[in-house]
């Protein structure tokens, strides 16, 4: 009765496969560098500082009429983007010069070209000071996740490892910003939640793999690293593509049905599962392999699971 | 580890059912829950997840306190006690005045100096003094300075609470952030609009006499005698009134202000405290047939000609107002005015329409969601599997009950963490049935694969959650909205899905076991 998403015993080199892995790496990481250095990021308003306001109307919007009217109000850049449905909008105004009653004006001169007929669904200011703390915190927040995620595992296990954890995350985290990069989606605090999460997320396979390579490596002393790595990846992949499947099954549907407000944030996060279950496979253990983990070193709960295993 | 002693089994069962009991209220329709609340004893639980303004519609401010503005006051204030004090010791003086956040003078005989530096510095406590030839500049020391912004944000606070309460809006929250900053949450407010222009006002009222000898091409060549000044008037933006700097009084003694009718027009009339109203009643006793003038934030409202002395303790003021204004100049003056402008730094509005269909796109996402989960774990681990999805089921009453209690906000990222933990949840579930397998696979007998299922997947489960949970935690500092609410839910769900992924979970297999005693591992 029981099924299994993999045959039992895979014996797959993900060793030998590493320089396939590698190239793909590193392509993805050359592609992340060109789009960012060409496309950019789109950062959204929290960061931008400016004016968002969000708009239904009661049939189809004509985006190109629109945006006519509201490039001739003399607010600077005006960007409009269908929202989730064609009778949604998304407008952007660059934050006005002065104060708050500048700001209000904006709106007011917006609404009141857009026309009768509209709800307003949303409207956000973010003042520029704002965004350039929210843009320092996001940036703190990141750096912080990464070290201690790296640090965490490196004292769980050795520092080989955290080293690896960190390579392999990082990888996750810049892939996942290329990949906002390339859609144009907009990069706001939302954005930042997505990264912060898959970074804590996508090295879950990978300290599930290096819990079990530092197993074999205490038990099996004449095996070499290379096939330690291998029996590790293989006897985890059951678990590892599991863990990631029952993920994806949860955010596919955010993506499908959550709503526009979250497809930003969930497309993210399913990307980031996948390149992370990618990334911890090939990226994280295979780095090991050029940092030569000491063996047999025992560890705090592994010590005595191995006692009382025995 | 599959022996749960007896005390242990109480614990988790405990807290599976309490977690249902606290939970329960949230998934109520409303109107059941306001019969629940009547008919069912208050040591009940009742309290509901709180939705955060992106769910339920309503618009967040984030205010700052321009202490600058009231540290200028202050140092002003300071310039005024000091001339009191100068003129009090005799001391002859020249150019009293404010610069650059500090008030100075010119002792005018090298001889007083030390006198009036003991002098002034005996005025009040947290004063410094530098000396420069025979001048003497005298400014608040730093912890006089941080306590008087102190004391400004928390006066701001109250003052936008009370204002902010007058104007009937449901629930407000108003909390300060940070150093100067004030944070504003008004639920169900789809229009700030109105709050915006109140809360914008210092509403600084002051009652001054108004000089006419001054004409107005002398204003116009900035001819205005020492001690007064040209204040614009509210009604007509070219006109300004010559007015005599001293106050008489202050809006601060105000103690009602009501907008009304008189004559068909709207006015705002106010009563007096005691004092203020025998300051008045002086005032305009000696001061028949002149006219003074009633000052909003340095704009003269009105300047009414005085006819006769006005002895009650009230008065009307009457401009060029509509009802509406009226209104809103009668609640500022009722609450009171700001020590200090505020600006607003940051404002998200959202209407009850998105957020109403947040919800219910988030919810539908979540139901598929689960059902997913549920055919996966079911085909994969069956038994085993439906295990892992009730332990699922109380980890999501669990993070409910967490959330009732703790008076967390659930935003719409929030219910993006809640399918994250769905997601996650059973992810140490997985863990631990396989490595069960692994170790049955090996030779194990079927409770040794059961124990070391549990035992040895731990270290690989904990590593997994505080990863998880280290980037869930750093989202507390992005702001305070829908991403603070994400990471409250988001570990709030890792750290329960420990309970019932591995607790509870294991409760039901080894319950299991023992009633069915099976000859194999059944996954």
């Amino acid at each position: 009765m029981p099924f299994r998403i993999l045959p039992e015993n895979t014996r797959i080199d993900f060793v030998r496969l590493r320089w396939i892995a590698f190239t793909v790496t590193l392509l993805m990481l050359v592609a992340t560098g060109v789009l960012l250095a060409t496309l950019g990021i789109n950062f959204g308003t929290d960061f931008r500082g400016g004016i968002l306001i969000e708009a239904r109307a009661p049939q189809a919007i004509d985006l190109h009429g629109l945006r006519e009217k509201l490039d001739g109000l003399g607010l600077g850049q005006v960007e409009l983007q269908e929202f989730g449905a064609p009778t949604d909008v998304l407008v952007r105004v660059k934050r006005q010069e002065g104060a708050e009653a500048e700001q209000n004006a904006a709106i007011a001169k917006v609404c009141d070209s857009m026309g009768t007929g509209y709800e307003y669904r949303r409207v956000e200011v973010v003042g520029p000071r704002v965004g350039e703390e929210l843009r320092r915190a996001a940036l703190i927040a990141l750096t912080c996740a990464l070290i201690g995620i790296g640090l965490y595992v490196a004292v769980r296990f050795e520092w080989q490892f955290g080293v690896a954890a960190l390579a392999a995350t990082f990888h996750d985290v810049l892939v996942t910003v290329g990949l906002y990069s390339l859609l144009r989606m907009e990069f706001d605090l939302t954005a930042v939640a997505a990264l912060l999460t898959l970074a804590g997320y996508s090295i879950n396979d990978t300290v599930v793999v290096f819990d079990r390579i530092r197993e074999n490596l205490r038990r099996s002393k004449s095996s070499t690293l290379k096939q330690v790595i291998n029996d590790a990846v293989n006897q985890t992949l059951s678990r590892t593509m599991m863990t990631s499947l029952t993920t994806l099954m949860a955010m596919i549907p955010l993506v499908l049905f959550g709503g526009a407000a979250l497809f930003n944030f969930s497309v993210a996060i399913v990307w980031g599962i996948v390149v992370g279950t990618f990334s911890s496979i090939y990226v994280a253990a295979s780095l090991l392999l050029y940092m030569k983990p000491v063996r047999g070193i025992p560890s705090g709960i592994g010590k005595t699971e191995a006692v009382a295993a025995n | 580890m599959l022996n749960l002693s007896r005390w242990n089994i109480v614990l988790i069962i405990t807290v599976a059912v309490l977690s249902i009991l606290y939970a329960l209220p949230n998934v109520l329709p409303q109107n059941s829950r306001q019969w629940l609340e009547t008919h069912v004893p208050s040591w009940l639980p009742s309290r509901t997840v709180t939705l955060g303004l992106d769910l339920q519609g309503g618009s967040h401010l984030l205010l700052e306190v321009k202490t600058d503005v009231a540290m200028a006051d202050r140092v002003n204030a300071l310039v005024d006690e000091m001339r009191t004090e100068l003129r009090k010791k005799e001391i002859p003086y020249e150019n009293l005045n404010a610069e650059n956040g500090k008030a100075q003078v010119t002792i005018t005989k090298a001889s007083d100096l030390e006198t009036a530096r003991a002098a002034l510095a005996g005025m009040e406590v947290g004063l410094v003094f530098e000396t420069q030839g025979n001048t003497l500049r005298v400014s608040l020391n730093e912890e006089a300075v941080r306590e008087r912004k102190r004391q400004v944000v928390d006066q701001s606070i109250e003052i936008v609470r009370r204002r902010i309460d007058e104007t009937g809006t449901r629930e407000p929250s108003i909390q300060r952030e940070g150093e100067n900053r004030i944070m504003v949450q008004l639920p169900g407010v789809s229009d700030p609009e109105h709050i915006k222009t109140l809360l914008g006002k210092t509403a600084k009222l002051t009652f001054q006499f108004v000089n006419d000898e001054v004409t107005p091409q002398d204003i116009a060549a900035h001819r205005i005698p020492a001690g007064f000044e040209a204040l614009p008037t509210t009604d007509n933006p070219e006109k300004q009134e010559v007015v005599n700097r001293r106050v008489i009084l202050t809006g601060e003694t105000l103690t009602d202000a009501q907008a009304a009718f008189e004559q068909g027009m709207p006015v705002v009339s106010f009563a007096f405290d005691g004092m203020g109203g025998r300051k008045f009643a002086d005032a305009t006793s000696s001061n028949v047939g002149k006219r003074f003038a009633i000052i909003l934030d340095n704009e003269v409202i009105s300047a009414p000609v005085i006819r006769e002395p006005i002895l009650g303790g009230r008065g009307i003021i009457s401009g060029n107002f509509t009802v509406q204004s009226a209104q809103d100049l009668a609640l500022l003056l009722r609450a009171g005015a700001l020590p200090a402008p505020l600006v607003v730094l940051e404002e998200r509005t959202v209407g009850a329409g998105l957020g109403s269909d947040s919800i219910k796109s988030g919810m539908f996402a979540l139901l598929i969601g689960l059902v997913l989960i549920i055919a996966i774990m079911v085909i994969t681990y069956g038994l085993f599997g439906v295990f892992s999805i009730i332990s699922l089921f109380f980890n999501l009453t669990l993070i409910l009950t967490c959330m009732s209690v703790l008076g967390a906000t659930l935003t719409l990222p929030g219910i993006a963490g809640i399918m994250l933990v769905i997601g996650t949840s059973v992810d140490s579930n997985v863990l631990i049935y396989e490595r069960m397998r692994d170790e049955y696979k090996q030779g194990r007998t079927l409770l040794g694969a059961l124990d070391a299922g549990y035992r040895r997947a731990m270290s690989a489960i904990i590593d997994a959650n505080v990863t998880h949970l280290i980037g869930a935690t750093l989202m507390f500092w992005l702001g305070s909205g829908p991403i603070k609410g994400f990471g409250v839910t988001l570990s709030l769900g890792i750290l329960t899905s420990l309970f019932t992924a591995i607790e509870l979970n294991r409760l039901m297999v080894v319950t299991w076991t023992k009633l069915r005693r099976p000859k194999a591992l059944p996954i």
